[in-house]
């Protein structure tokens, strides 16, 4: 048997991709033109409602809102990730298993890690049983079900995202420029702030956006850690499919979503070309 | 600044690691309650014995290895494909969807294939069930595979292939003796890894799964919803366990040989 070529290698994960990535991206194209079916579902006419719906105060508010939880956490990943990134590289020998330790987390079960929060931070959980049997507090401190508790969910979930490229960019800034800069005087201080932050630059907005695509489309840390008190463009999408029974309508903010999330990523693309793929 | 720096590291691996490990050792507290009252393996028989847990467990199961097989073949396939043919239109396509499928937010991919299937549906008499979770995990971890086995390839001699061919092997031949053999680390490692990121899924999997393919995820979701207890504790404890393990076994057959 003579080897299939290249396309033939090619041909199964192509119609893997027509099929489920694509057919479907276009069935919800069309939908979000169709109107809301009788029984749920869809039905004719077709019509642009679901659009103009996006622009009713209450949707922009989700939109405006979502965007205000994914910039937070993205600030906080950064401030967190910077230093470790930083810390990482100056390492030496350890810095694999430093890496490991960062890496590690990241791909065991979201949705534990999201549980965990859950059992540190309820009423009857950790932090409250321990503030509660220390004397310190009364009554359990409301910390679970609020926005601050999405955000820390999504800083404790994203974090590996921000690292991963800043320590990248870090590694590659050319040692003699930092000891040039010790060499001309500069204080260690004044050599990260003028040196090392502005060369890593690309690997902060690289981390940025990576961070910011999966917080602006949130679903699971809004919906455990907010309790359904947080709604995000997320959980708007998952109750028009599901509860509400307005497909039309959540095709639609889903195809926004999409929108949003490619020209974010058109604005980091030119800086990484190579890529993954 | 340097002992500064390493006090804020230090402080940020305790918030990406306590967390969990705090879990896992109430995984082992003898009483209901948040307070520590001894030690006791309790939870953990109870989770044993629980019908609706190993029910659960044996659909992820079936599910992660039926998507993985599927995943992995077709994966290998397509990155091998990629690393001979590197530009062209088929290429070019392949390569921009597997990256858009990887920034799609999860509710979007579920909520797009859930209006597929009930599409398809109206010309086809099937439900949804585990053959259409099984379908959307082979496509939301085929792009994993990809990039981890592209990876691979990238770091094999092209003139092995190109040796064993000017030797009379045929294209079939070359590719199974000499470029499979050494692209099979990298193989192991990406189907661990889809492994892994299958038997976790819940977002998608609760919007396409029917009512006879409950997954263990969709289980411990609705038992957080109700509030959680030590037996969740217990579940989460031995899933982050099995899934740390298999995540070191990929990562060290991607790194060596």
């Amino acid at each position: 048997m003579k080897l299939p070529a290249a396309r033939l290698c090619l041909l199964p994960a192509a119609v893997l991709i027509l099929l489920l990535f694509i057919a479907p991206l276009l069935i919800v194209c069309a939908y979000s033109l169709l109107s809301r079916g009788a029984y749920g579902g869809v039905g004719l006419p077709r019509s642009a409602e679901s659009y103009t719906r996006l622009f009713d105060p209450l949707y922009a508010s989700i939109f405006a809102r979502s965007f205000a939880v994914a910039a937070i956490s993205t600030a906080l990943c950064l401030l967190l990730g910077f230093p470790l990134a930083l810390f990482i590289s100056r390492s030496g020998r350890r810095k694999n298993l430093y890496l490991a330790l960062v890496i590690l987390p990241f791909w065991t079960s979201f949705l534990v890690r999201t549980y965990a929060w859950m059992f540190l931070l309820r009423d009857t959980g950790l932090l409250n049983t321990l503030l509660l049997s220390l004397g310190i507090i009364r009554e359990p401190l409301p910390l679970l079900y609020n926005y601050g508790a999405v955000i820390l969910g999504l800083v404790y979930g994203y974090l590996p995202f921000m690292v991963l490229p800043i320590y990248a960019t870090i590694e590659r800034i050319d040692r003699s420029v930092i000891e040039a800069a010790a060499d001309l005087g500069a204080k260690p201080w004044t050599t990260l702030t003028q040196i090392v932050v502005p060369l890593s630059a690309p690997g902060i907005a690289a981390g940025s956006v990576l961070v910011f695509i999966p917080c602006l489309g949130a679903y699971l840390t809004p919906d455990l850690l907010g309790g359904g008190k947080t709604i995000l463009v997320g959980n708007l999408i998952q109750n028009q499919f599901t509860t509400a029974r307005d497909w039309p309508f959540g095709s639609a903010v889903s195809l926004l979503l999409m929108a949003l999330v490619m020209v974010l990523l058109l604005l980091i693309a030119r800086r990484n070309q190579e890529g993954l793929l | 600044m340097k002992r500064a720096l390493s006090l804020y590291a230090a402080a940020v691996y305790l918030f990406l690691h306590l967390p969990l490990a705090v879990l896992a050792v109430f995984s082992f507290n003898s009483s209901r309650f948040t307070v520590w009252e001894g030690f006791s393996l309790r939870w953990y028989e109870a989770l044993f014995r629980d019908p609706h847990l190993a029910e659960a467990a044996l659909n992820s199961l079936i599910i992660a290895f039926t998507a993985t097989a599927a995943a992995t073949v077709i994966g290998t396939l397509c990155a091998y494909g990629l690393w001979k043919q590197k530009t062209g239109i088929l290429p070019g396509f392949i390569k921009s969807s597997l990256y858009l499928s990887l920034v799609t937010p999860e509710i979007v991919m579920g909520v797009s294939l859930l209006a597929f299937y009930q599409w398809v549906f109206r010309f086809l008499d099937v439900q949804l069930g585990m053959h259409t979770v099984v379908l959307a995990h082979v496509m939301f971890s085929i792009a994993y595979l990809v990039v981890v086995a592209l990876a691979r390839l990238r770091t094999l001699d092209p003139s092995l292939e190109e040796a064993a061919l000017d030797l009379g092997a045929t294209e079939w031949v070359a590719f199974r003796k000499v470029t499979l053999p050494q692209l099979m680390p990298g193989v192991a490692a990406a189907a661990l890894l889809a492994f892994t990121i299958s038997i976790d899924d819940y977002v998608i999997t609760s919007l396409v799964a029917g009512v006879d393919s409950e997954t263990l995820p969709m289980v411990i979701y609705a038992m957080a919803r109700r509030g959680g207890s030590p037996l969740v504790n217990a579940v989460s404890t031995l899933i982050v366990v099995i899934l740390g393990v298999m995540i070191v076994a990929s990562e060290r057959l991607q790194g060596h040989s």
